[in-house]
């Protein structure tokens, strides 16, 4: 649906050339979620505001559905605009206006008639759950409530794309959580597009179909979440894996003293409830410590890691990779 | 005590103050409004950054703001006299009062937008509004509260100003203050001017900072 195409973008501060974005390339399909994740300065912000051309590219082609939007004359923008919902971290609503008016807004800008905006409006608000809220101000509403505010806001003239600036990292996490699921519920009962970027991984594995990590203006990995999560490639997604609990590492810390072989076992689906290590124990008589271990769900799907340390019969370590491979479990020597 | 002072005449002089204030506020703010938004809009890096246009009439206001007040007033006389057919009396201050007191009221609404969330005018560009469509629907709505403040400093500052108009024969109560208090040595006269202006300016404050509080939805 939209194609990045070798996006590059180049701020001039004081004689010195700071790129902010290069060698950009990112094809985002209809109907997922995408997230993109990175530090503060990595170029998210810069790179979500690609989408609608709030920043514009100093190189490259933004294309949706195969026109490059770069190329639109500004009426051209200002249409296209209206068809994408951006939501923001600081939800950036009118404090002077009533939530309903707030809603209003897009539609009076589509040029609707009052009655079918107000109706739309309300449709709208009672999707996000805030109808009893209505005729409040912004300033009268937490933040949680500000934020459905603001989605309500990006979803009244029914757009294709939604934008999501940070859209929870202002939030506390239970407000985040319940945003989050607001998010998915639209994203399945609308079948909307929806890109958001974010510093934390836990919002990525909350929500996202497809994950990209940029770190100094690049996108240095990027991949289905689920295999992003199960095998980090570069330091930045590890280290971001590591912040919300995932260290893929820190099993290294306990090895040393150890002796026998060790694997990293990635499971993922059903594969995750199975009773393995039990079974491995039992039938090949080897014995199991586990170093590191996490078990959670990535969007809709289960998954599980662990780092063990076996040790046993060489006639028996020498059946486990079947037994694993059979079970469909990913493994991964990290020792002999 | 108070064996010179003609009620009638403070009386007068006290209406003539409030016509002069209230027609220079009207005046003040029909130009200085429009005025603010544009110095606002044309600013390096804003909406319609445009340098020739900033520079231009930020140039005319820091003129108009640097002259002295009572030099305005001289100064302004032939041009008084086209706008508003004398240079004395209440119609003959209002003109120099308009001229200094639009560009004062102009920086202040310029402040007032540019103190505002800039997320504002993002989500607005990020709707597909125009620039038009972003200052009317979105901005100054959001600046009313800090607007009518400014409109409050702006009648104080009105007040003290029409007094000094009475140095010309500007009427009110300053040409009462100067004419009677100063002139003749009526002391009593002096004192109840000065009063009726400080209990003026009271008022204007106490009204206007609970209009702007009732206003405030923040």
């Amino acid at each position: 649906m939209i194609d990045l195409e070798d996006i590059r973008k180049t701020y001039h501060s004081g004689g010195r050339a700071v790129h902010a974005l290069a060698d950009v390339n990112l094809a985002i399909r209809q109907g997922e979620v995408f997230g993109i994740i990175g530090r503060s300065g990595a170029g998210k912000s810069t790179l979500i505001r690609m989408l609608n051309l709030l920043e514009r590219p100093t190189e490259g082609a933004v294309k949706v559905d195969g026109r490059d939007i770069t190329a639109f004359s500004d009426a051209q923008l200002r249409e296209y605009r209206r068809g994408v919902g951006m939501v923001f971290q600081h939800f950036n609503l009118l404090r002077s206006r009533t939530v309903l008016d707030n809603v209003c807004f897009p539609l009076r800008l589509a040029g609707m008639t009052r009655d079918a905006r107000l109706a739309r409006a309300r449709e709208v608000l009672a999707l996000v759950g805030l109808s009893d809220h209505a005729h409040k101000y912004p300033g009268q509403l937490s933040g949680g409530q500000q934020q459905r505010v603001g989605i309500a806001r990006a979803l009244a003239n029914r757009p294709r794309l939604l934008l999501c600036d940070e859209a929870t990292s202002a939030l506390d996490p239970e407000t985040t959580q319940s945003i989050l699921r607001l998010l998915g519920d639209i994203n399945r009962r609308l079948g909307l597009t929806i890109v958001l970027i974010t510093h934390s991984m836990d919002v990525i594995r909350a929500v996202c179909d497809r994950v990209a990590v940029i770190e100094a203006g690049r996108i240095v990995e990027s991949g289905e979440v689920l295999e992003v999560f199960l095998h980090p490639r570069h330091d930045a997604t590890q280290s971001l894996l590591s912040e919300s609990g995932m260290d893929a590492e820190g099993w290294r810390a306990m090895a040393d003293g150890l002796t026998g072989r060790l694997l990293r076992l990635s499971f993922r689906g059903d594969a995750t409830v199975q009773p393995l290590l039990s079974r491995i124990s039992r039938e090949l008589s080897l014995d199991l410590s586990i170093l590191q271990g996490s078990v959670g769900r990535i969007k809709d799907t289960p998954f599980g890691q662990l780092v063990v340390c076996v040790q046993g019969p060489d006639e028996s370590l020498a059946r486990l990779d079947a037994m694993l491979s059979d079970a469909g479990v990913d493994h991964e020597l990290l020792r002999p | 005590m108070l064996a010179n002072v003609d009620w009638w005449l403070i009386g007068k002089a006290s209406i003539d103050t409030l016509l002069m204030t209230g027609f220079s506020l009207l005046f003040t703010v029909l130009i200085g409004l429009p005025v603010g938004v544009l110095l606002f809009l044309t600013a390096p890096g804003q909406v319609l950054d445009n340098r020739a246009v900033y520079q231009t009439v930020a140039f005319v206001v820091n003129v108009l703001r640097s002259v002295p007040f009572l030099i305005l007033l001289i100064v302004m006389i032939p041009l008084t006299r086209v706008l508003a057919g004398t240079a004395l009396g209440v119609q003959g201050a209002i003109p120099p009062l308009v001229a200094s007191a639009a560009p004062f009221f102009a920086r202040l609404v310029e402040n007032v937008l540019r103190e505002l969330d800039p997320g504002v005018s993002e989500a607005c560009r990020a709707m597909g509004a125009n620039s038009r469509q972003t200052v009317l629907w979105a901005l100054i709505p959001e600046a009313t509260t800090g607007i009518l403040a400014a409109i409050v400093v702006t009648a104080i500052t009105l007040v003290g100003y029409s007094a000094m108009s009475g140095v010309i024969g500007g009427g009110g109560l300053g040409d009462l203050a100067l004419r009677f208090g100063y002139q003749r040595y009526q002391t009593d006269v002096m004192v109840v001017t000065v009063l009726i202006l400080v209990v003026m300016v009271q008022v204007l404050q106490v009204f206007g900072d609970r209009w702007v509080a009732k206003m405030n939805r923040k």
